[in-house]
Parts: structure tokens; sequence; C-alpha cells
């Protein structure tokens, strides 16, 4: 008999996504339902309360909605790269949580390049977008692609400077490492976002922009362009992109956390608080980004086309650079960056 | 042993489908995101090889950067298929040549490839310190006039780039968004009183 040993690795690995994927797929669902409960309170509805005990079966029953519906496929679509744009986005989305310390040594891959990773894996969500809008076969769509395209490509401009200040303060692409870096005596006023705040907020913007969120959602403004890029598709393919998105919108606030928030790390460095496991503090801490995303949803207009593009590439860029190389300079001068 | 066998025999072989997917595809648009496929799995490969810088930046370069602009370019254009097939045999001996030079040069290569221990003590997979630092290392210190020198070169066509699509049209309005933040009820609102009868 063949020795097996070589399996494991590869079969504990799968178990370990598949256990991430359930919880990550049920976080989402009630997610969306804090969304929809958040706006309505801002805008002094009720939001969802029929499906389930206070509507907390909301999204669940929206999934059977989704997944029942019949699939419809345009006459003149590219039909194999119609139906394949929705799974790259979900998929790709999905896989960036590979990488993610929830808590302690508690990612599926912790490998040295994991903040690469994650942008590598942020910059290819655009194709999803493209290919949907380009197979479609219409002009709607197709434009809506574009316009989306240009834009996730300019903010990934200036997410890639903040993220490079902050590696330069952690001095290593490990995720596990940058949030370890944050670990000091000062507990939250230790954390990244305050020595590089200007920085937090941009990739807060950025973050927004890249994931085309209010009041960047310039890609599926239902009130002016139908629904964008996706104004062909229905059912299943429609929920995965759907889907994609919140993961993606999820993948940042996690992003947000590790980079800025100390990731899993106790706000309040001494024994109570340290004894509350890491995974929840991370998921804490998620779930505040989420909420500001929401808020922000609820609170800010739209922006114009141009006014996005101006403040991707005549503010943030020239802010971001100018950041890299004063902190650059001054982890230089001080000495404090030297970790090797 | 055998898992890293098998990704690699998937990442080959999709590398190798995909490319020639990228010739014989009769979509251009096809043709392009065959080529994106075959960059994934070339990275893939890079990072069983222990290059995980590389495998990570050939995907945020070439696949998220690049190949986005050549995809917009090729979905943009009108091609037409009929025309493109009548220049085949008038280009043929010439591509042909090219194939056999780079065929060539490939043969030169593989036929005298050596391991070069300089280079595997550079890459250093698992080892001491971690392939981004050992290549960073290298980068900003040996080979720090070379990597400015690039800079520079891609600071030129950057340049270049912007001086050729630039164009300050006359008679085309411009937003100055100061001007339009600065804007209050009294500079943008004037306020009359209109006559009955008479108008403004």
């Amino acid at each position: 008999m063949l020795d097996a040993g070589w399996l494991w690795p590869i079969l504990v690995s799968a178990l370990k996504s598949v256990v991430l994927l359930v919880v990550l797929l049920i976080y989402t669902a009630y997610v969306l339902y804090a969304e929809r409960k958040i706006w309505a309170s801002v805008q002094l509805r009720r939001g969802p309360n029929v499906v389930g005990p206070w509507g907390l079966l909301q999204s669940f029953a929206d999934l059977l909605k989704f997944v029942l519906k019949e699939p419809i496929i345009p006459a003149g679509a590219n039909k194999g790269v119609f139906l394949l744009a929705p799974l790259v986005t979900a998929v790709l989305a999905l896989s960036a949580w590979a990488v993610i310390p929830i808590s302690s040594g508690w990612a599926i891959g912790n490998i040295n390049v994991g903040v690469l990773y994650l942008f590598a894996i942020s910059s290819l969500g655009v194709y999803g977008i493209i290919m949907a809008g380009w197979s479609s076969n219409s002009k709607y769509p197709f434009l809506a692609a574009l316009r989306s395209a240009a834009q996730m490509v300019s903010y990934e401009v200036s997410i890639g400077f903040v993220i490079i200040t902050v590696l330069l303060c952690a001095g290593s692409l490990n995720l596990t490492d940058i949030v370890n870096a944050q670990d000091t005596r000062l507990g939250i006023f230790g954390w990244y976002w305050l020595p590089l705040f200007p920085m937090f907020i941009i990739f807060f913007v950025s973050a927004l922009a890249e994931t085309n969120r209010p009041p960047f959602d310039l890609v599926e403004a239902e009130s002016e362009l139908v629904a964008g890029y996706a104004v062909e598709y229905s059912a299943t393919p429609f929920l995965l992109f759907f889907l994609g998105e919140y993961i993606a919108i999820l993948t940042m606030c996690a992003m947000t956390t590790v980079l800025f928030l100390g990731g899993w790390l106790s706000p309040i460095p001494f024994a109570p608080f340290t004894w509350i496991p890491g995974a929840i503090w991370f998921v804490l801490k998620v779930s505040f980004v989420v909420f500001m995303f929401a808020m922000v949803k609820a609170f800010v207009p739209r922006y114009r086309y141009d006014q996005l593009m101006r403040l991707g590439w005549k503010v943030f860029l020239p802010i971001s650079l100018f950041m890299v190389v004063l902190v650059a300079g001054v982890l230089e001068a001080t000495g404090w960056g030297v970790h090797h | 042993m055998y898992g890293d066998a098998i990704f690699f025999w998937v990442f080959s072989a999709t590398l190798i489908v995909s490319a020639l997917a990228v010739i014989l595809a009769r979509n251009p648009v096809h043709s392009v995101l065959f080529l994106i496929l075959s960059f994934v799995a070339a990275s893939g490969l890079f990072l069983l090889m222990g290059a995980e810088f590389l495998g990570m930046i050939l995907i945020v370069v070439y696949v998220g950067a690049v190949a986005v602009l050549f995809l917009f370019v090729v979905m943009m254009l009108d091609v037409d298929f009929a025309e493109l097939k009548q220049g085949f045999l008038q280009y043929l001996p010439i591509g042909a040549l090219i194939a056999l030079f780079v065929a060539f040069e490939l043969g030169y290569v593989a036929v005298g490839w050596t391991r070069s221990t300089a280079a595997a003590a550079a890459a250093s997979p698992a080892g001491a310190i971690a392939n981004t630092t050992a290549l960073g290392r290298v980068l900003y210190t040996q080979y720090f006039y070379f990597f400015q020198a690039a800079g520079m070169i891609l600071l030129t066509a950057m340049i270049g780039a912007i001086v050729l699509t630039l164009r300050h049209r006359v008679g085309v309005k411009r937003q100055d968004i100061s001007i339009q933040v600065a804007r209050n009820p009294a500079t943008a609102v004037e306020v009359r009183k209109v006559p009955s009868r008479v108008g403004i």
C-alpha cells in the first residue's frame, strides 16, 4: 500500500477551508441583515422584520428566492464567459480569506507575502466585472464595466501606497507579523491607525471605492444607471455577483483590521481583556468597520464620476506618495523601522 | 512531495493548454482571457519553486494592470476576421522566421543550461531569510543603478504617454473644483423682483 502521509496536509487545509467558508457565508448573511437594519434605522423605517423572529431569517429567504428563480441568458450573449464571470467574482472574493489571520496562528495559509496575495486577489476582482460587461453583448453593461474597471484600477494605486507605508513600519509582508508588530504596551494607541492616521482614512475611502460602495457606487447606481454591469444577470448568477461583492467588502474590512486596527489583539493590553480569545476581538473589529461602511452608505450622497477620478488621482495619489517618502524617511532617521 | 507534484502538473498543463488556446481561439477577447489564465498558471509555478514574490508580482502587475488595459483595447476594437485572414499568407514567411529564431534560442538555452549555484543561493526557498527580503537586499545594493535606470525608463514612457494623449482644445468647458466649492448662495443665485406683465 502507498504511503498516504502526503495527503494529510492537503485534507486538513481543505477541511479548514470548508469550516471558514461556512462561517464566512453565515456571517455574510447576517452582515446583510445588519446593514439593512442600520439603513432602516437611519431612515426611520423598520427594515426586514417579517421572515423569522425580528426578520433574522431574511437573508436566507432571499437566498432561496435567488436560487429557485430561472436564470435568463440573453440570446446574443457569449454564453461561456457570461456564466464564468459571476463564478470568477465569487471564487476570487472567497479565496482572499485563505491568508487572513483570524487569530494568532489561525490563518489557513500563513504565507510570507500575505499582503501581496490580498492585493493581487483584489486586483483580479476587476475581471469578473469586465467579463460580465463584455459577454452580456449589450451597451449598458459594457459601458458600466469600463467605468467600473477604471474606478477599481485607479483606487488600487493609492491602496498600494497605503499598504507600503504599513509594510515599512512592520518590516514584513506577512499578515501575522504585521499584527504582531502592532502588539505594544500601548494597546489600542499602539496600532497603526494612530501613527498612520491620514493613511487609515485614505485606506478606508479607497476601500469604499475599490468595492464599489456608496458614495462611489457609480458602477450600479440603481437610480440612474439601472444595475451597471449586472443588468442582464438574474437568479443564481446574480446571487454570485452579489455574494462576491459582499465578501470583497468583508475582505477589505478584515484588511483594515489587520493593517490598522491590530487584528486579533485586545485594545486594552492587560489581564481580564487579554483572556478574551483573539478571534472574538477580530470579529468585533471587522463588524465595527462593516458598521462604518453601512453608515457611510446611509449618510453620504453619491459622488460624480469626474469627482471620483479627481479624488483618486489628484488627491489620494500625491498624499499617499508623499507619506511613503515621509514614513520611510522618519523610520530611517529614527531607526524605529529596523527589525532585521 | 506528491502534493507538490500534483500541483506542478495541474499548473503546467493549464499553462500549456491556455498558451495554445491564446493563438488558437477565434475570438480575440477569448485569446486575452486565455493569456490571463496562462499568467496565473505561470505564477502558480513560481510559487511552487519558492519564488513567492515573483509569483505575486506577476499577478499584480501583468494580470491586474497590463492585461486589463490589453483587454480594454481588444474589446473596443472592432476586429474584422475576414480581413485578418487575408493577410495570413503574406505574413507567414516573416512569422515563421521569428518562430524559428525563438525556437532556436529556447533550444540553445535548454542545451547549455546548468544549475547556477549563485542563483540558487539568491533564491533560498524556505531559508533563513524570506524571498522578498533577499530580493530587496540585492536589488537596492548590488543592482541599485540598474534599478534606478529601470525607474527612469518607466518614467520616460509615462511622460511620453501623457504628452501624446494630452490635448488642450479651445472652447472646452472645464470645472475648477475650488471655485465650485467656494460658491455660496450669494454668488450662486441671483434674486430678482419680476414685475408683472414685464418679465426680466
